[in-house]
């Protein structure tokens, strides 16, 4: 169901990690599935010159996670924001339809990663993504 | 390794329909050589069915498979029933073909009461008896989950509805053909069972129904089934059927012996090699070829493609419904919270699995789980 591309960014995903001295970081759930994803980028003159990402989530929002950070490395931060869930999903040579939802995933990410690093530096201000995440436990609750 | 799923068809199976997919194409209803020769075909079956399964041949009938048994005696209880009372009572944990038979009841003026699980997924016998009112008609308790394995006090589920004279069904069909199910034995009224899950074709299934108990038909037609069950019989699935209940039941302790011994290993390897996973499904009182999981931090599908990859066919939720965004209801009705109810993990072991598969699987499965989750967020947050 998933194109060849799509299996090679899940099966081998670029920029898995996190950057402990990330200028920006961006995190955000799909209210659709629970699925989470936590974007790092760092930045220089206004250009992205590292990304890395952690993803708790399906191969298509691994795989879509993996994608985002490629394109957008290099990339300005007006550059990256024009990346859009479609341009990374057509990277991928597309995604099964009902998988689709999970490249907004990446797209969201990424720009709470620039708002973050906007608000840091006094940019913007206003609501930002949260930073904390609730590990579930291990023992049924009941 | 997703024998819950389906099994392989036996070439001594296919051997045994053969002749009825070429040659001997009789229709079952008609009165010449052919058609003699389907029916005999057929009724031999049904010996063989009935044999297996401890009952009479006049008490199975044949259906389209254990969705269409579990529907029939859902609904055909229930509408045959219906000046009698409009309660049902079923679990939480039940397949969908019997789940959303019994929703489209509730549309239908009908009241069910959908019991809860254990967290090892059993059902509380004592909540079955206090569930039951005046105008209960049916409980329907499967015989073992299909997800997570455990398999539920029915033989202690019937007598209390025996003895409160109330019907009862149970979805055998991840039972048969891997433990013994005896329904006198059991003192079930009504029993769903299908081919496919124990090295039969898929499409046939069967319908235990006691002698005397009454239900609706639910395909109408011609006079087939004995006036229940309409539709030209399809003689080669059921000759199928009855081979493989009749090969299944044949060497069953053995069999079983060597699966849950190789199922042991496969919990009791995982268990202790991987950290933070639940065993899901009761330790002991479970089907001997299934094994689930839940691991932490990581999602069931990128797991399952991880396996594929790497040559182990698994699954996450049920087959039916993989792909879906929801977690399983089975999962959810443990008590599980969300994340970890997605990153569960279903291995069924059936006779073609070797101790060597289970070493594989115990050998890729601990980095597997690692890679997932070194990309995990919750893993991270949970490192610190
Ligand atoms: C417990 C249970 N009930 C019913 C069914 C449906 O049976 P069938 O595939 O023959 O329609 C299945 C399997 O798919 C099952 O596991
Ligand atoms: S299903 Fe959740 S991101 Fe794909």
């Amino acid at each position: 169901m998933y194109t060849e591309k799509v299996m090679d960014h899940f099966m081998n995903p670029r920029n898995v990690g996190e950057i402990p001295d990330a200028d920006g970081v961006g995190e955000v759930g799909n209210p659709k599935c629970g699925d989470i994803m936590k974007m790092f980028i760092k930045v220089e003159n206004d250009r992205i010159m590292d990304a890395k990402f952690l993803t708790f989530g399906c191969a298509a929002a691994i795989a879509t996670s993996s994608m985002a950070t490629e394109l957008i490395k290099g990339k300005t931060l007006e550059e990256a924001l024009e990346v859009t869930n479609k341009t990374v999903a057509e990277a991928l040579d597309g995604l099964p339809p009902v998988k689709m939802h999970c490249s907004v995933l990446a797209e969201e990410a990424l720009r709470a990663a620039i708002n973050d690093y906007r608000r840091r530096k006094g940019l913007v201000t206003g609501d930002v993504a949260p930073n904390k995440i609730e590990v579930p436990d291990c023992k049924p609750d009941k | 390794m997703d024998n819950a799923a389906t099994t392989s068809l036996k070439p001594e199976v296919l051997e045994a329909m053969m002749p009825y997919l070429t040659g001997k194409y009789g229709n079952a209803s008609t009165l010449y050589l052919e058609g003699r020769e389907a029916r005999e075909a057929v009724e031999q079956a049904r010996e063989r069915t009935a044999r297996a399964l401890g009952a009479e041949p006049e008490e199975i009938y044949f259906t389209s498979g254990g969705t269409e048994a579990d529907n029939w005696a859902i609904k055909g209880v229930a509408f045959a029933r219906r000046e009698k009372g409009n309660h049902i009572i079923t679990s939480q944990i039940e397949h969908h073909a019997v789940l959303h038979p019994c929703e489209y009841l509730e549309k239908h003026g009908f009241r069910v009461t959908y019991l809860p699980v254990d967290s090892d997924g059993l059902v509380d016998p004592g909540d079955v008896s206090r569930a039951i009112e005046q105008d209960t008609v049916l409980v329907s308790i499967m015989f073992a989950n299909n997800e997570i394995g455990t398999i539920e006090p029915v033989a202690e589920i019937a007598r209390i509805c025996r003895e409160k004279g109330v019907l009862f069904h149970t979805d055998a069909v991840q039972a048969v053909g891997h433990v013994p199910v005896n329904v006198e034995k059991l003192g079930v009224d009504l029993l769903s069972l299908s081919a496919h899950k124990f090295h039969g074709p898929k499409g046939i299934g069967a319908l235990y129904v006691r002698k005397g108990v009454r239900l609706d038909p639910f395909i109408h037609g011609g006079g087939q089934e004995r006036n229940r069950r309409a539709g030209t019989e399809n003689v080669a699935g059921i000759v199928g059927l009855g081979a493989a209940i009749e090969l299944a039941s044949s060497s069953l302790e053995e069999r079983a012996a060597r699966i849950a011994a190789l199922r042991d290993k496969l919990i009791g390897g995982v268990l202790e090699k991987v950290p933070d996973v639940r065993l899901n499904g009761h330790r002991t009182m479970r089907l001997p070829g299934n094994a689930h999981f839940c691991f932490r931090f990581i999602e069931g599908e990128s797991l399952l493609l991880n396996l594929d990859v790497k040559g182990v066919s698994a699954s996450s939720g049920s087959a039916c419904t993989s792909g879906s965004l929801e977690p399983s209801h089975v999962l959810l009705a443990l008590g599980l919270p969300h994340e970890m109810a997605a990153g569960s993990l279903r291995l069924t072991l059936g006779d073609d699995n070797t101790q060597e598969d289970v070493d594989y699987v115990l050998e890729i499965l601990p980095e597997t789980v690692n890679k997932l989750r070194m990309m995990s967020p919750l893993y991270a947050a949970r490192r610190g």
